[in-house]
């Protein structure tokens, strides 16, 4: 039976990655939105771990304990910003805080 | 290194002074002028001027110790302009050719400025006077003493700038203030000749230093278009300055200001500077086509024809000489352009001398005349005011071109050089100096001879009761006298008996050796004392037939309406740039709004148009900001694989 | 049998994504999601990342989701999203465009890549190497407190500092206090 090489994990990474990507523009939920960055940032992890098995390099396992560290600070903060803005709304779309217009 | 020249090295090196000390005199009046007042505010810009001509004197004496060859010296002030390939420095050059220029300059100018002593008595403006006329020394000797073009040029805006000031210094009269803006109008159209002259140079030559401009004209390494242009456009500027044919319609006009004004600048200095610009590149002339020289040529002697003509026809006493002043110019640029640039300087010189007299003269007559200047209301003065009628015919004998007078000699050998190149324009030359003495000849006696006019004229001026015109102060006389005594024997430069007594050409020569004409073997050469006897004839002829007009009345008197009138000159300038000019000049004005401002102003409107369109795509939905990010993702990572740059 | 782990590992995280981007009620996104950190933890064990696959349950399934769902029932759970209608004009066709493209471009260069991929360092320990069952823990550990301590120090500041911040911003403003 073919075994599954790097390439086919960086291409399921890959395929991941790019699903994220299309919820973040399809998705008005600013808490969905967040959850697709988190896919993203999913799939990232998974092309590092492959690489470090691959180039059996330990570093990218490092990289993937930072990222997850730093992923998880983000969520904190990013949520507290959506509970901070949507105190004061009724309605919870993304569409909907378009103050900065130019 | 002898004694000699390092004294030589040393005093020349003080050449800054002479310029400098006039400069300190205007200054000096600008902070404490009004405060002291008159009469010590004219005594100090004298003395300034008196001391500057004593410098020159020291540094003529010095060049005069050096050798010929050695006789140049540039004496660099400062780094003026270092930009790449445009290197000026703000240098003095002391050769003969300046230091001539600038000993009449500071030795006249001094007389004059004594003369306004008196004659501005009583102005409430007397201080300010002075500090122009300081201010106009210390422009010309910039001029004069200029190593460069640019140099040179300051010193021209200068003088031009500093006319402006005393033609119209008694402003509150609308002909003067208008006097003052044409001439200073005028000037400028000749100022563009030199700017671009200097365009020229620079880019041909890569300097606007004589020496170089000189040097590359004579080796022949910049094309002949080039320095006929640059000869062209410095002659552009020279007919504005020394008021030639097409431009000199500002100088009569300028007989508005005072007159020490006139004798200095519009007689014996700022109008002598095109004649002298002209012998500075008198190499670049000599170079350049062969019709460059010949228009020179034709233009002066034309001038002199045609003022001379309107002399005639004259009743302002400053006027005649006005005109007469354009006139001599004229002879002066028909001696360059044919190739006789000693005997050009020679006849400034003399001019200068017996030109100022006259002007001084005139201005003592009016002030003893108490401001009257028409002369058909004056006569008989020669019994009220000895001294000045004394040296006023002296005066007149000079300019007339009565030997042994001063004019004779310089007029004379202008007219040798003319016949050797041109027998027409000798012929010109001739028929002026007939003119010329006959007009001066009817100023004269329509001055100083027949009966007393003045009597009628005495009402008129608000004299009260006993009109009687008076001599002038002493203050005003001494300068008379001294120019007086110098138009007597100022011919003495410049003998044509023997080359021995060629003084001013052997001093000149180092400066004028490389454009001087030789006419060692021509016809005129040869039999020159039939020309000398000629010109003798001429001139008797001239002031007899006056003598038969004016005093004996046994000839009618011709003095046509249009000669009067300027042949209408005047005003068909007027016309000219009051109808179409205005038409033209408001077209170049709308084409600068429109086109000029408009093209940058529409860059301006483009790119506002332009954020204005950009700035629709700030919706303030992050999602189409997402949107773009990812498209432009896309877009830099096609570009990247298509360049096979990540594999 | 590996691929059959992959398989089955694939199709979890696939599912679980295609139901966080696809589904209007919040709280079954966010189990959708849960269900694709599962399918990364699995691979991340057949890519003998043991450790990592441990942290990866604990820290973001644990954690992170259960955050999310915290503030998902803080700010009301009936809030589903409309997902018929779209105000954005040609959001959905550009975000396909997007999408098709960058799948296709990464995998391209994704695949002529990886043939240049070669062995650098000296190995991962693995327990099949006959090293000890913690061996993948010493390594990483070694690499994490040794190579990039410094980075590790910051990191948890960083961690200090979101936690304040956060706090911070999402109080409840008391009346009469700046």
């Amino acid at each position: 039976m073919p075994e599954p090489t790097t390439l086919s994990y960086l291409v399921v990474a890959a395929l991941l990655f790019v699903m994220g990507t299309v919820g973040v523009m399809v998705r008005r939920n600013p808490l969905i939105m967040f959850m697709c960055i988190e896919l993203m940032l999913n799939a990232v992890n998974l092309s590092f771990v492959a690489l470090a098995r691959e180039l059996t390099d330990i570093n990218g396992q490092s990289i993937v304990f930072f990222v997850l560290v730093v992923a998880a600070a983000e969520v904190v903060v990013g949520l507290g910003i959506i509970v901070a803005i949507m105190r004061n709304r009724s309605s919870l779309s993304a569409d909907d805080m378009a103050e900065l217009a130019g | 290194m002898t004694w000699r020249s390092w004294r030589a090295r040393h005093m020349t090196n003080l050449v800054w002074l002479v310029p400098f000390l006039p400069l300190v005199g205007g200054l000096m009046l600008i902070v404490v002028g009004s405060r002291i007042g008159e009469p010590r505010a004219g005594w100090l810009a004298t003395v300034m001027t008196a001391a500057s001509f004593a410098v020159t004197v020291a540094v003529y004496f010095d060049l005069l110790g050096t050798p010929a060859e050695e006789r140049s010296h540039v004496v660099t002030l400062f780094q003026w302009i270092p930009v790449g390939a445009l290197q000026v420095d703000f240098a003095l050059l002391a050769d003969p050719l300046s230091i001539t220029m600038a000993l009449f300059v500071t030795g006249i100018g001094s007389l004059i400025h004594l003369y306004a002593i008196g004659y501005m008595h009583g102005d409430p403006k007397f201080a300010k006077f002075f500090l122009y006329l300081n201010l106009f020394v210390f422009s010309m000797l910039i001029l004069v003493l200029g190593e460069n073009l640019l140099v040179t040029f300051l010193g021209w805006e200068g003088v031009g700038a500093c006319s402006y000031f005393l033609i119209s210094f008694w402003h509150t009269r609308n002909s003067a203030a208008v006097a003052g803006k044409k001439a200073f109008v005028t000037n400028r159209i000749g100022d563009w000749g030199v700017m671009t002259a200097m365009f020229v140079a620079f880019s041909a030559v890569g300097s606007v230093s004589y020496k170089a401009i000189n040097e590359s004209a004579l080796e022949g390494t910049i094309s002949q278009t080039a320095i006929s242009a640059i000869a062209v456009l410095l002659f552009v500027g020279a007919c504005g300055k020394s008021a030639q044919l097409p431009l000199y319609f500002w100088l009569p006009d300028a007989m508005e200001g005072p007159t020490p004004v006139s004798a200095l600048i519009h007689a014996a200095t700022m109008v002598t500077a095109g004649v002298f610009l002209m012998t500075r590149v008198g190499p670049v002339l000599t170079s350049s086509y062969g019709w460059v020289p010949d228009t020179i040529a034709i233009v002066g002697a034309a001038t002199a024809l045609f003022a001379a003509s309107i002399a005639v026809a004259q009743h302002d006493i400053k006027r005649v000489l006005a005109y007469s002043t354009v006139s001599q110019l004229g002879f002066m640029f028909l001696a360059i352009g044919s190739g006789a640039y000693v005997a050009a300087i020679f006849h400034m010189i003399t001019h200068a001398f017996f030109k100022a007299l006259l002007f001084l003269g005139s201005g003592s007559v009016i002030h003893g005349m108490h401001h009257e200047q028409d002369m058909r209301k004056m006569g008989a003065l020669r019994v009220a005011m000895p001294v000045t009628a004394f040296t006023f015919i002296i005066g007149w004998l000079a300019i007339a071109g009565v030997p042994p007078f001063a004019g004779f000699w310089s007029k004379d050998e202008i007219l040798l050089y003319v016949y050797a190149d041109n027998r027409l324009l000798y012929f010109v030359g001739m028929v002026t100096a007939l003119l010329t003495a006959y007009y001066m000849t009817r100023q004269v006696i329509m001055v100083f001879f027949g009966e007393a006019r003045w009597n009628d004229a005495a009402t008129e001026h608000g004299a009260h009761g006993d009109f009687r015109p008076h001599e002038s102060p002493k203050v005003m006389l001494v300068p008379l006298v001294v120019l007086a005594a110098l138009s007597v024997v100022g011919g003495a430069m410049q003998l044509p008996f023997s080359k021995d007594l060629h003084f001013l050409g052997h001093w000149l020569e180092p400066v004028v050796e490389d454009a001087e004409r030789s006419i060692k073997g021509t016809w005129a050469y040869d039999n020159k004392y039939v020309l000398l006897f000629a010109a003798i004839v001429v001139a008797i002829t001239g002031i007899l037939l006056s003598v038969a007009v004016y005093a004996k009345r046994r000839l009618p008197t011709i003095e046509p309406k249009i000669l009067e009138n300027a042949w209408l000159y005047d005003a068909t300038v007027a016309r000219l740039v009051g109808g179409p000019g205005a038409g033209v000049f408001q077209a170049v004005t709308n084409f600068d709004a429109k086109v000029v401002d408009g093209a940058v102003n529409g860059a301006g409107a483009v790119a506002r148009g332009l954020g204005t369109q950009v700035r629709r795509s700030q919706s303030g939905f992050v999602r189409a900001y997402a949107v773009i990010i990812s498209l432009g993702t896309v877009v830099v990572l096609a570009w990247f694989v298509w360049r096979g740059w990540l594999a | 049998m590996e691929l059959i782990v992959f398989v089955l590992a694939s199709a979890m995280m696939l599912i679980g994504a295609f139901g966080v981007i696809t589904r209007r009620n919040p709280v079954h996104a966010a189990l959708s999601l849960v269900l694709t950190l599962f399918g990364v933890a699995v691979h991340f064990v057949a890519l003998e990342a043991y450790f990592l696959a441990a942290v990866q349950i604990i820290v973001y399934a644990g954690a992170i989701v259960v955050l999310f769902l915290f503030v998902i029932m803080l700010l009301g759970v009936d809030k589903a999203e409309d997902l018929q209608t779209e105000p954005l004009v040609a959001q959905r066709w550009l975000a396909g465009i997007a999408g098709l493209g960058l799948l296709g471009l990464l995998v391209i260069a994704v695949s002529r890549g990886v043939e240049m991929l070669t062995t650098r360092a000296e190995g991962l320990a693995t327990s099949a190497e006959g090293a000890s069952g913690d061996a993948n823990i010493q390594q990483l550990a070694r690499s994490v407190f040794g190579d990039y301590v410094v980075a590790f120090e910051l990191t948890s500041i960083l961690l200090v500092v979101a936690v304040v911040g956060t706090v911070m911003l999402a109080r409840r403003r008391v009346p009469g206090e700046a």
